[in-house]
């Protein structure tokens, strides 16, 4: 865990980063109820354009077999209509069939587009940066340009210096300005040893001096890799993403047969199909859509993570993320706010709570912790106790917190007031002379049994040393788990908090947060062992962490995201990085990974549904000449054979521009079960995509008959 | 009683026969495919091929298994035709052309059972009952092990191992097959059909003239023409011939021989997966298709206009009177939906939308309930491409049973349903575009072509049904036809085989609540769908040129 700087005043949670721009609460997400939309603006559609017939490229699109398809058949029509230059007809199609391709390649460009704005922010941190590189023996210093740097070079940072590279602080401490990265204004600390060690080329030393070890080439630094990721230029096709390509390229060769076979059957029947009218009938069959769209829908996803401060070092990871059936949970920082809480004072017999809280509160004036501090909140808020400042009372001697003594107190007005560790106040009670109630023994087990940790408040006045009460320090958890956990178990995953705590209490805290099983106690060579159980058994595992230890299990899970304050064996090891080190945006990333998984479904199942429509306008309109019976195929009743291929082929393209923002926002995603899902997306793309294109042919063929010579 | 009435009764009848056999059959079918133990008969057929039965075999094996088997067999049937001459009981008859021999040999082994000859004009008793019945048996054997090898990839994990070829082979012909041939050989010679070893008798006909009747033994190898979904009748007319289908009763009774196996081998496979709802979700699929063909069959078949339909009561021609509509409908999409081919009546007569509905049957590439075991591992790629799409619909990459669909596994699926149509389509086109083909043709404009479209229909996807009207017994449609059915035969077993291997390596994702399930009816609803639309829709616009134009012509 970590420490920023300006987390260090904020009572309740020193070590829980919480000011990650997507909200760290759950419950801020719960009105949404969905993974949030991204912004599409209609501009970009323009701005992209250039890009969109830079990708006509031959070369760069044979990636897409389906819109390869398209390609040579636009080729051919326009070929063919400059043979016969007076048919509008052809010229009409071969425009339509271009304007097809130009726009699956707008989809690409435009979803590229939304990452290259992020890259050229990324390039502007990347500056040419002079490196103060030590010698071998430490003693003298030499400016190098940040390029030549070797992996295991020493440089010297001092405030207002530019880390000229990745490595990890080998002397002192500083704090650093990693906005340039994580977009995060407030300053963390960066410190020799630990797992704080770690930073970032292209992040600003702002106070201290530091030695860094370089532990990467430049060119392979962090901020290359995040710059190449979000560009989509290190961008491979997912195992998904190719499986799909090969179910969309046989569909394509079953339709490319069914249309070349075509002719030798009309001529027997006695009419004569010409190219252009043949390649039409093929792009409108052949799953354009969804080919048109696959690869933006891709782009998206990653860019969809990459607003939320996620880096996913491979499409792959976020794939597998949808898959996610085993979450792995840290329980401080994630299902609990950051520390221990007081939560009450219980008085032992023969004084009250007000006494308790009382001493409670003037004891823990001089205690800086977390637990401290919520003592004294517990006080005011509870029993309206207003804070005492340490000046206030004169004469006064604190006695601070110390892990040593592991007691905080006061010595005021010949009263002694101490508050800690139920070992550590028992055994100055007795010093003091006094004895210990077992009352108080008591009061203190209980709380343990529940899950709480005990402290004790003892007082030495004139009565003598006793236990005056005991405070219920717990775990808070934050608002909203329990129902974010109930939303996972109906989307199928399991959660399991992991926790250092006894079983006890990790038991009781783990049904206060309604997780589905906890690992108390746990080394990371048990986490390891948890994640290899489960994987065995066929799951897929998703985990954060941070420090060096975790390191193997975030290599060993299928989904592991690495906090970016975290150490840099962390960061190699996982394969994603949340640069707001957040651990509870685990749930997003896996819905995010589930969304883009049925986007490419949902558009696929549109895509070939929209056959059925494009078949009755198509067939009559070829054949309904020579055989009238086939005009009663003419449902949609089109104007005329011409216009109605026209139409079929105008939709056809129409479509893909009009599934852009679908296709870079992703489909809605409910965390609702499989069941639901199913049916839900299946009425909308199903049967959606079966009697759309029936209405939006009819529409064109409308417009298209009112254009004079036509129709 | 009304026609349509009768014809309705008599479909709740067979359904109400199918569904009491559906669990005794599958359970059994289950458990000889998973016993440990042999019979005596079969520890001979071991020690006589020298087989291991014991030895599990990976993909490679198995199919090197299917192919060796099939390939003997090819040969032996091609041989045994070509020296039928010098067989005894060959009735007189002389060898078969080396092209027809070829067809014939290809179409038996294949569990096709297109038939370029007359079988009382060409066939001896030999050739008869060791050729062509014995392939009945072992061919719809093969089919039924590569559905159970394909069963075992879902059912197992961490191996690769499918089982035993020559094991599964000869279990299903031995514990299956045979003995329900010989239960079904009984009741058919109970209702009339003939059984005997006799000559060609000469009869005197009514008008004068005379009139050769065959004898042979036909109830045996109609029982195992329907029961293994073969359907090569043992006289041209097949199933409409009274010596091979004399009453109703056996009309009734043959349709659901060819039923019963297909529907029942949804309960062996649910066994087998250890899900039973999964067999129900499969069933269901098959059954949904099959009621609503047989409808739509009976619709265009009893509601067509025209006088002389109106005094047969609906499109006759064509059909038994001892049949009538009704039956003829339920036989004619039975026998199109199950890869069999036999016919109580002639697809070519059947109003232009029934005959495309039979086209389309087969179209759907045999799986509803489709052929003795392919039926099933056709059903279950459909199964795995449905569950590709709607499973990325749910947020998961996916999955069927507990197996990862990934880039190897619809890889091998494409493949899958890539065969046949370019089978039928390509072969189609060539028959169209040469000239010599075209001779064949008995009618002109659509109806001619729905005649080739037809036989290459039948014959890629192994039905061996023809329209009637094309003469095939030529050089080009012998060889060509030949050659389809032995591709569309084994090269979808090498994807099926290879998809099997692939599953039974992966280790089982356990289900959850983000699952998608497959034994809904929603998933049912959405595999119907995606029968109808990947494979129906690939054949439409030929469809649009053949029974299409005829049938919406009036």
């Amino acid at each position: 865990m970590t420490t920023r700087i300006d987390n260090q005043e904020d009572a309740v949670s020193t070590t829980t980063p919480t000011r990650a721009p997507h909200s760290d609460v759950p419950t801020g997400h719960k009105d949404e109820g969905k993974v949030g939309a991204g912004l599409f603006d209609p501009k970009q559609l323009l701005k992209s354009l250039p890009d969109a017939f830079r990708k006509l490229d031959p070369r760069v699109m044979v990636k897409s077999p389906v819109m390869f398809v398209v390609l040579v058949g636009s080729v051919l029509t326009t070929v063919f209509s400059f043979k016969d230059p007076g048919d509008w007809f052809g010229w009409a199609i071969s425009a339509w069939l271009w304007l097809t391709v130009v726009f699956a390649n707008l989809a690409e460009a435009v979803a590229e587009g939304r990452g290259k704005a992020q890259a050229d922010t990324l390039r502007k941190a990347k500056t040419d940066t002079v490196a103060r590189r030590l010698s071998e023996d430490g003693t003298s210093e030499e400016q190098v340009p940040g390029t030549e740097l070797r992996v295991g070079d020493l440089v010297v940072c001092e405030a207002g210096d530019i880390v000229p590279g990745d490595g990890d602080v080998v002397e002192g401490v500083a704090s650093v300005d990693e906005s340039a990265i994580t977009g995060e204004s407030a300053p963390v600390i960066r410190e020799s040893g630990g797992d704080r060690s770690a930073v970032t080329g292209g992040t600003k030393v702002l106070s201290d001096r530091i030695v860094i070890k370089i532990t990467t080439k430049p060119g392979e630094t962090f901020i290359d890799r995040m710059i190449a990721l979000v560009e989509g230029a290190a961008r491979q096709k997912t195992p998904n993403e190719i499986a799909l390509n090969i179910l969309l390229a046989s569909l394509t060769i079953v339709f490319l047969l069914a249309v070349a076979t075509l002719p030798p059957f009309a001529n027997y029947a006695g009419t004569h199909l010409t190219m252009v009218v043949l390649v039409a009938l093929l792009v409108c069959l052949i799953p354009t859509t969804i080919g048109a769209l696959l690869s933006a829908i891709g782009i998206a996803g990653m860019d969809r993570l990459v607003q939320r401060n996620v880096l996913a070092m491979s499409g792959r990871a976020v794939e597998a993320a949808g898959d996610v059936s085993t979450l792995l949970l840290d329980k401080t920082g994630t299902i609990t706010l950051g520390n221990r809480q007081a939560s009450e004072f219980v008085p032992v017999t023969g004084t009250t709570e007000a006494e308790v809280a009382d001493a409670a509160q003037l004891s823990s004036l001089a205690d800086e912790t977390p637990e401290g501090r919520s003592i004294v909140v517990l006080a005011k808020e509870k029993y309206g106790l207003r804070e005492r400042h340490q000046g206030e009372l004169a004469g006064a001697e604190w006695i601070a917190f110390t892990a040593q003594t592991r007691m905080s107190g006061v010595d005021v007005d010949g009263r002694k007031i101490r508050k800690g560790a139920a070992g550590s106040v028992i055994t100055w009670v007795k010093e003091q002379g006094g004895t210990v109630s077992t009352n108080a023994e008591a009061l203190a087990n209980r709380i343990s049994e529940a899950g709480g940790t005990p402290l004790l408040v003892a007082v030495h006045d004139g009565r003598g040393a006793r236990i005056l009460g005991v405070i219920h320090l717990k775990d808070v958890v934050k608002d909203g788990m329990r129902e974010r956990f109930d939303e996972l178990r109906r989307m199928g995953i399991k959660t399991i908090m992991i926790t250092g705590d006894n079983p006890l209490t990790a038991k009781a805290i783990a049904e206060e947060a309604g997780v589905d099983d906890f690992l108390a106690e746990a080394t990371p060579e048990d986490k390891m062992a948890l994640i290899k159980r489960e994987q065995a058994g066929g799951k897929l595992v998703a985990m954060t962490g941070d420090g060096t230890n975790d390191a193997p299990a975030l290599a060993q899970a299928d989904v592991g995201v690495a906090m970016n304050t975290g150490t840099s064996a962390a960061k190699e090891a996982g394969n994603m990085v949340d640069l707001d080190s957040n651990p509870t945006k685990l749930i997003e990333i896996v819905e995010i990974g589930k969304q883009l998984l049925i986007t490419r479904g949902a558009l696929t199942t549109f895509s070939i549904a929209n056959d059925v429509a494009k078949y009755f306008a198509i067939i009559p309109a070829l054949f309904a000449a020579v055989y009238p019976g086939l005009d009663k195929l003419n449902i949609m009743h089109l104007s005329s054979p011409d216009s109605a291929i026209l139409s079929a082929v105008i939709f056809n393209a129409l479509i893909i521009i009009a599934l852009v923002p679908l296709a870079l926002r992703g489909v809605q995603y409910r965390p609702v079960s499989a069941d639901k899902l199913l049916r839900r997306n299946l009425g909308i793309y199903g049967l959606g995509g079966l009697v759309a294109p029936f209405i939006g042919i009819k529409i064109i063929d409308l417009l298209i008959s009112l254009i004079p010579g036509i129709g | 009683m009304s026609p349509v009435l009768a014809g309705v009764l008599q479909l709740l009848a067979l359904i109400a026969a199918l569904a009491l056999a559906y669990r005794p059959l599958g359970d059994y079918m289950a458990r000889v495919y998973s016993s440990d133990k042999h019979l005596r008969v079969e520890k001979w057929i071991y020690k006589g091929i020298g087989a291991n039965p014991n030895a599990q075999m990976r993909w490679p094996a198995y199919l090197r298994g299917v192919l060796a088997f099939s390939a003997v067999s090819v040969l032996f049937l091609y041989l045994l035709q070509r020296v039928q001459g010098h067989l005894p009981g060959s009735l007189g008859f002389t060898a078969i052309d080396p092209d027809q021999a070829f067809n014939t040999a290809a179409s038996f082994v294949t569990n096709t059972n297109w038939q370029s000859y007359y079988g009382e004009q060409a066939m001896g008793h030999v050739v008869q009952t060791a050729g062509l019945a014995v392939q009945n048996f072992v061919s719809a054997a093969v089919g039924m092990a590569v559905a159970v090898a394909l069963v075992r990839g879902f059912a197992r994990s961490r191996t690769g191992e499918l089982g035993n070829f020559w094991s599964d082979l000869v279990r299903g012909t031995v514990r299956i097959l045979l003995p329900l041939s010989v239960v079904a050989a009984v009741v058919l010679v109970a209702c009339g059909a003939i059984q005997n070893f006799a000559g060609i008798h000469s009869v005197g006909q009514f008008f004068g003239g005379s009139q050769q009747w065959n004898g042979g033994a036909v109830a045996s190898q109609e029982a195992i023409k329907e029961v293994g979904t073969n359907g090569g009748g043992y006289f041209n007319a097949n199933s409409a011939h009274p010596f091979e289908n004399p009453t109703p009763f056996s009309n009734l009774f043959e349709i659901f021989l060819l039923l019963v196996i297909p529907f029942a081998l949804t309960r062996t496979f649910g066994q087998m997966v250890g899900s039973i709802r999964q067999g129900y979700a499969i069933l269901a699929t098959m059954v949904t298709i099959w009621i609503g063909f047989t409808a739509l069959m009976m619709a265009t078949e009893f509601h067509h206009h025209g006088p002389a339909f109106d005094i047969a009561g609906g499109a006759m021609e064509g059909k038994e009177t001892r049949f009538g509509v009704g039956a003829s409908s339920i036989f004619a999409v039975a026998t199109t939906l199950t890869s069999t081919g036999a016919v109580n009546s002639f697809h070519s007569s059947f109003t232009g939308l029934g005959g495309g509905i039979t086209m389309l049957g087969m179209q759907l590439g045999e799986i509803a309930p489709g052929g003795t075991g392919s039926g099933l591992y056709g059903m279950l790629i459909m199964a795995i491409i449905a569950v590709f799409i709607a499973g990325l619909m749910v947020g998961r990459t996916p999955e069927y049973l507990g197996k990862k669909i990934g880039t190897r596994e619809i890889k091998f699926a494409a493949c899958y349903i890539l065969i046949t149509p370019a089978l039928v389509l390509v072969f189609t086109a060539a028959a169209m575009a040469l000239s010599t083909p075209g001779h064949s043709m008995t009618n002109s404009g659509a109806h001619g072509f729905s005649e080739i479209l037809y036989a290459y229909t039948s014959g890629a996807n192994n039905n061996g049904s023809a329209f009637a009207g094309l003469n095939a017994d030529t050089q080009w449609f012998n060889s060509t036809i030949g050659l389809v059915m032995l591709l569309g035969r084994f090269v979808p077993m090498v994807f099926v085989l290879a998809l099997a291997g692939s599953l039974a390596e992966q280790k089982p994702v356990p289900a959850t609540a983000g699952t998608l399930r497959t034994e809904k009816p929603l998933f049912t609803g959405l595999l119907v769908g995606a029968v109808l639309i990947i494979t129906g829709l690939t054949y439409f616009p030929a469809l649009a040129l053949g029974p299409l134009a005829e049938g919406l012509a009036s």
